[in-house]
């Protein structure tokens, strides 16, 4: 393990080569651009040896990634948006053929307009695709997920692909410190890839993806749905192996901070989790009793880990940095629907914010916080969403 | 050929835009502009023109402009002008802008289906021959040894021969022109403007961003495209072929000036020259440029 100096796409090309990885297929879009492009110098330079398909479109790259998997390849690729949007079809193949691709997805609004800003639209509209979905906080986060990942995706108690998400900019094009591991030390972790199942092989020959009737189509869709679920177990599994060998953990699903005595925490996905337990210090110098849970897994959602959590407290401030238009904050409306069968119901309030990049500062997340702790003491849940710092 | 001094003198390409000093991209939207009158709706995909427009809420093109999705240039101008004959308004250009990562690659599959279906429109692909908008990685368009983004040490494919593919779907009116030469790219959209059906102008242009070479030198490039007889100029009418006036004389291999003309001028290339020179390589694609005339001459004459 070395330390590095890089952005967290530079890293993310080293962490193809750390996990030997076989296939990259991918496409340059904004801000994910500089992934692909390291695959392709590492490539060229023969420090990663192996395939760069350079492809025409999102769409191919995920289903040259799909082919690659199919005929026994750890497969990645990267993206962004709408390039991302453009693989949509391409995803619930990936899932639904079982097969274990990871990709680094780089938040990053839609269109129209153009905005190559952060917004978390992007990924979350791929909420059922059935992809298992990460959010980080770090470049050291995003190389070190992104390793976990093909482990996570390759269990055979799982057998889906994984999404790793960061942060257009925030973290895509910020320099920060990350630890390197050689190919060879995760050898340790990570085995080749062994389809335990099919495999597109001549010498025993399978055909993949043919017609299924009625009678058993729910029955192949509902293994699906367990395998995905069987992820937070599995995913707990693999990070406490990751610690021992390389002492590296993120928190599992939730990761939790100053949550054990709190009356109110905030939740949010991604970078702004760092931002906000700043925020979280200085309101517990200021004397107010609040946690910050960064939800680094949407999917699977961590079900009992809301609940836990939500057992102890009195509000919850859902962030989320994006919307399900017509309905409210993507993460605010599964941690409620996830307090509803439970005993104990705190409050819960959505605010969302920070679309297009606009920044969201520890200023911005300590009113969020003291907007939902000013509900708890006044006992008036008050707005159920919030649209933070909206122009009029 | 039309003269300078008798092109429209309004402006459609405004100033304070956001493109690049040297920017080729301008030229050729000034000019296509300028003979089009103001008559048009322009559909524009992802690429550098989608950028240079301007932000939100200004404008620095003074037509209607239509943003649409990377992949989707051709399908987005079949819906408007399915919307303009549905409201009989058969006079304006349906034109799309699109560079050539979102007319070779992403955008092929579209715009094949709306030459299919014999839309009335035009195609304009700008070709600098690169992803420029993200910052120069290759596309299908890029050549032989040109290093990008994700080719470092130079492309192992040539480009692809797009005009062939859109031959294939036997439009009404099909050309290629170069920002060297105005005039003539005037005339051709003029041309175009007049013919019903799927027209489609394929545009040669520099970019000193992704080429890498001073600005001032576009136009001295852009001619030495020409005059290398890599670029060829020419034009057909339904079936009907003409070489143009600018390449005509470079039909002729005697005539050409050697590829390496071209190629010393731009950085993208500079590792066939340093830290020696690349025979070989500089041999190859001068090779391609007769490649490309025979294809061409073979297939349209
Ligand atoms: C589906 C999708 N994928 C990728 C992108 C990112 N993207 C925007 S423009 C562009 C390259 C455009 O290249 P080209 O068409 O040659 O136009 P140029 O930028 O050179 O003018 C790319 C890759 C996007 N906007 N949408
Ligand atoms: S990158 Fe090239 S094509 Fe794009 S605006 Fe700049 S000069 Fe024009
Ligand atoms: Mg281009």
């Amino acid at each position: 393990m070395k330390t590095e100096l890089m952005s967290a796409n530079y890293a993310a090309a080293r962490a193809v080569m750390s996990a030997r990885v076989e296939v990259v297929a991918a496409y340059p879009i904004t801000p994910a651009t500089t992934v692909p492009e390291q695959v392709a110098y590492l490539n060229e330079k023969g420090l990663w040896n192996g395939q760069f398909i350079r492809v025409e479109s999102e769409h191919s790259a995920m289903f040259a990634c799909i082919g690659a998997s199919s005929t026994g390849a750890r497969a990645f690729t990267a993206t962004s948006s709408n390039g991302l949007l453009l693989m949509h079809e391409a995803l619930h193949w990936a899932t639904a053929a079982r097969l274990p691709v990871v990709l680094a997805n780089i938040n990053r609004s839609v269109s129209p307009s153009w905005n190559i800003h952060v917004t978390h639209d992007d990924s979350m509209s791929q909420r059922d695709t059935g992809w298992i979905q990460f959010y980080v906080a770090s470049v050291d986060e995003f190389y070190h997920t992104i390793i976990q990942a093909f482990k996570l995706a390759e269990d055979e108690r799982i057998l889906l692909p994984v999404m790793v998400n960061a942060d257009g900019f925030v973290l895509s094009h910020t320099v920060q410190p990350y630890d390197y591991l050689e190919p060879e030390e995760v050898d340790k972790f990570l085995p080749p890839y062994n389809p335990p199942h099919w495999t597109m092989d001549p010498e025993n020959p399978v055909s993949h993806g043919n017609i299924v009737f009625p009678e058993f189509y729910q029955e192949f869709r509902n293994q699906m749905h367990e395998a995905g679920k069987n992820a937070l177990m599995v995913y707990e599994e693999i990070e406490q192996e990751y610690k021992k060998l390389f002492g590296k953990y993120f928190g599992g699903p939730i990761d939790c901070y100053r949550c054990d005595d709190a009356e109110v925490i905030f939740t949010s996905q991604g970078s702004m989790g760092a931002e906000a337990k700043d925020a979280v210090d200085e309101l517990r110098q200021e004397g107010y009793k609040v946690g910050n849970a960064r939800i680094r897994m949407f999917r699977p959602f961590p079900v009992d880990k809301i609940r836990e959590l939500g057992s102890k407290v009195k509000g919850i401030a859902a962030f989320d940095r994006g919307v399900s238009y017509g309905f409210g904050g993507h993460v605010a409306s599964e941690i409620r629907s996830v307090m509803y069968n439970t005993d104990h119901r705190p409050m819960i309030k959505s605010y969302i914010g920070g679309l297009g990049g606009r920044d969201m500062t520890v200023k911005d997340i300590k009113e969020v916080i003291l907007d939902m702790v000013k509900a708890v003491e006044s006992g008036e849940t008050g707005a159920e969403e919030t649209w933070h710092a909206l122009k009029e | 050929m039309v003269a300078t001094k008798d092109m429209p003198l309004k402006e459609y390409v405004l100033k304070g835009n956001a493109a690049c000093a040297g920017c080729q991209d301008m030229v050729a939207l000034r000019h296509a502009h300028k003979a089009l009158e103001g008559d048009v709706i322009q559909v524009v995909p992802a690429c550098c023109t989608s950028v240079v427009q301007s932000l939100w809420p200004k404008s620095g093109l003074g037509i209607p402009v239509l943003n649409t999705a990377f992949m989707a240039a051709a399908a987005t101008a079949s819906g408007v002008r399915a919307a303009l004959k549905a409201k009989g308004r058969d006079h304006t250009t349906v034109m799309v802008w699109a560079g050539d990562g979102g007319t070779f690659d992403i955008g092929l599959q579209a715009l094949s289906g709306a030459f299919e279906r014999r839309t009335d429109f035009l195609y304009v692909c700008y070709n600098n021959q690169v992803y420029s908008n993200t910052g120069t990685q290759r596309s299908g368009a890029t050549p032989l040894h040109a290093a990008t983004t994700t080719t470092w040490f130079g492309k192992t494919e040539p480009e692809k021969m797009l005009d062939l593919i859109v031959a294939a779907h036997e439009p009404a009116y099909q050309a290629t022109a170069n920002t060297s030469y105005p005039r003539d790219l005037y005339d051709k959209v003029k041309r175009a403007k007049e013919i019903e059906g799927p027209k489609f102008l394929h545009i040669f242009l520099p970019c000193p961003q992704a080429w890498n070479y001073p600005v001032e030198k576009g136009v001295e490039i852009g001619k030495l495209a020409v005059e290398t007889g890599y670029w060829i100029q020419w034009e057909r009418i339904g079936d009907e072929f003409k070489l143009g006036r600018e390449s005509k004389r470079f039909q002729d291999p005697e005539k050409r000036k050697p590829i390496e003309e071209f190629l010393k001028l731009q950085g993208r290339f500079s590792h066939l020259f340093k830290p020696t020179k690349d025979e070989k390589k500089i041999q190859e694609l001068q090779d391609y440029v007769q490649h490309r005339w025979d294809v061409i001459m073979r297939t349209f004459t």
